[in-house]
């Protein structure tokens, strides 16, 4: 209990942290992977080469090695901090939207294949009516076959949200004060070891399994029904 | 990975003018990215990264005597025991989530989604602490049992659920028929059922050794001797922390794209070989392995 006393609010806002890392990795992430989709399935040879290139590296990278990379290589060698150098909080802000962006770039790759196999569960006959009727690729991509698509990978987007969520915790690497940076803090000052653990599980807990039983419901919900 | 396109049919053969388009835009993405190259290639320049002294280092026997390779089999020997661990690990939990008694059936499904919810550093983090407190490993190996443990039991999780879906994707005539024929619960299970749903499970458990592998990374935050910690220090010791996350990054690509073509490799012999009793689960609820 006196754990809770003494560090509560720094839990609640080292959670804070983790949930805004999540969820703007989330959206960036999302647009990123659609736009990957789209260009692999796309009739550009050039487009769907790069886009196919950067999923199978990129994907293949530990995510440690991404965030390192977006710390050491864009922001201290290339010197894009993302930030503005002259404002007070410069040195959290950088590594916090550095970790976003690492993180964006990462699962990107993950959404990208998920929307790429619910663009191949979409029956041939969709996109036949849709350039019968006169639409272009990315027309037909747009009205036609992604809206469908999307319904069909709700549930895999779900999981892909998850381990974003438990991802987040990978930002510490790079000094973003969120909940694992909190935990070698106070573990390494307590005796109460297993009270630690189950907060920050419990931590985690309240943010995936409400995702997860979200996700479980919505797929159900917005399933294309043939 | 071929880059051909996933569906011929969302678009039509392109006529002329929809070629020169093509060739146009084809031309403007590598033009674009060509300059991104060479503006990132000048601006490291600038700061040495480039200069040949960065780079030789990777040619002396010392840096990989004593950084790169021992960080890489690092990474390799907490991955390989992890996934064998989590293996057997997987299986129980698995088939205990299937059991007929009640008590075994929710202790089992609450130990898979509470390491299913957990994000594994934070397991990581809470093992070495425990471990080095109770000095329960000796305090050279403190860090590897620790990212052990936390993979095994993360990637356990998440292979009971493999198991368990492999399961229930066979015919219930299978389970309904060994019944008939004298075996018990657990003998069906052991004999009938689980030798069958080795065909769907195997190509996502050797998926789960490429996220295995690339989770051994997480130990570079508790000290683990791994592939990325390496690099880091052999950057810090010769003062070229690009090249050499370059190179730890190009092994780790290396080896986790041939396991993941191992996967699709054993997906297509499994498929094509013996005939599967169970269909390949939908590809369109294939979750790629994160």
């Amino acid at each position: 209990m006196e754990i809770l006393t003494e560090y509560g609010d720094q839990l609640v806002t080292a959670f804070t942290r983790t949930i805004q890392l999540a969820a703007l990795s989330a959206v960036a992430a999302l647009v990123l992977g659609t736009v990957l989709a789209a260009m692999r399935v796309s009739p550009v040879w050039a487009l769907r080469t790069v886009a196919t290139a950067y999923v199978n590296i990129v994907r293949n990278t530990p995510l440690t090695l991404v965030v390192l990379f977006a710390s050491f290589g864009l922001a201290q060698q290339l010197g894009i901090t993302l930030v503005d150098p002259k404002s007070p909080t410069s040195i959290t802000d950088s590594s916090f939207r550095l970790a976003v962006l690492a993180f964006s770039l990462y699962t990107a790759t993950f959404v990208c294949e998920a929307v790429r196999a619910g663009v191949n569960t979409i029956p041939v006959g969709q996109s036949e009516a849709a350039r019968s009727l006169g639409l272009g690729f990315t027309q037909g991509l747009r009205y036609i076959v992604l809206p469908q698509a999307f319904r069909a990978v709700i549930g895999p987007l779900g999981s892909i949200l998850i381990a974003l969520i438990k991802n987040t915790t990978v930002a510490s690497v790079i000094g973003v004060a969120e909940a694992a940076l909190l935990m070698k803090e106070v573990i390494e000052n307590t005796s109460a070891l297993i009270v630690v653990g189950l907060i920050f599980a419990l931590g985690f807990m309240c943010l995936t399994l409400p995702t997860g039983a979200a996700f479980s419901y919505l797929s159900k919900k917005l399933a294309v029904r043939t | 990975m071929s880059t051909k396109p996933a569906l011929k049919t969302l678009y039509d053969e392109p006529g002329p003018r929809g070629k020169a388009l093509n060739l146009i835009i084809s031309a403007a993405c590598l033009a674009g990215l060509a300059g991104g190259a060479v503006w990132v290639l000048s601006a490291l320049r600038e700061k040495g990264q480039l200069a040949p002294e960065k780079w030789l280092p990777f040619l002396t026997a010392d840096m990989w005597r004593t950084y790169l390779l021992p960080g890489i089999i690092g990474t390799l020997q907490a991955a390989a025991l992890a996934v064998v661990l989590a293996t057997v690990l997987g299986i129980l939990l698995g088939v205990g989530r299937m059991s007929e008694k009640r008590l075994m059936r929710y202790g089992c499904t609450v130990v898979v989604e509470f390491f299913r919810a957990m994000p594994l550093l934070i397991l990581m983090i809470f093992c070495f602490q425990v471990f080095a407190n109770y000095s329960l490993f000796p305090s050279t190996q403190l860090a590897m049992a620790a990212v052990v443990t936390g993979l095994t039991l993360c990637n356990g999780a998440v292979i009971a659920e493999i198991v368990r879906a492999g399961v229930q994707a066979l015919p219930r005539g299978q389970r309904e028929a060994s019944i008939a024929l004298g075996l018990g619960n657990g003998q069906a299970m052991r004999m009938v059922l689980l030798p069958q749903a080795i065909t769907a499970m195997l190509p996502p458990i050797v998926a789960q050794l490429v996220v295995a592998l690339k989770d051994t990374a997480l130990g570079y935050q508790i000290t683990y001797v791994e592939a990325v910690r390496q690099g880091i220090q052999a950057g810090s010791a010769y003062s070229n922390y690009i090249p050499a996350l370059l190179v730890v990054a190009a092994v780790m690509i290396a080896i986790n794209f041939a396991l993941s073509q191992l996967a699709v490799t054993v997906e297509n012999k499994l498929r094509k070989g013996r005939k599967p009793v169970v269909k390949a689960p939908d590809q369109q609820v294939a979750v790629p392995a994160l």
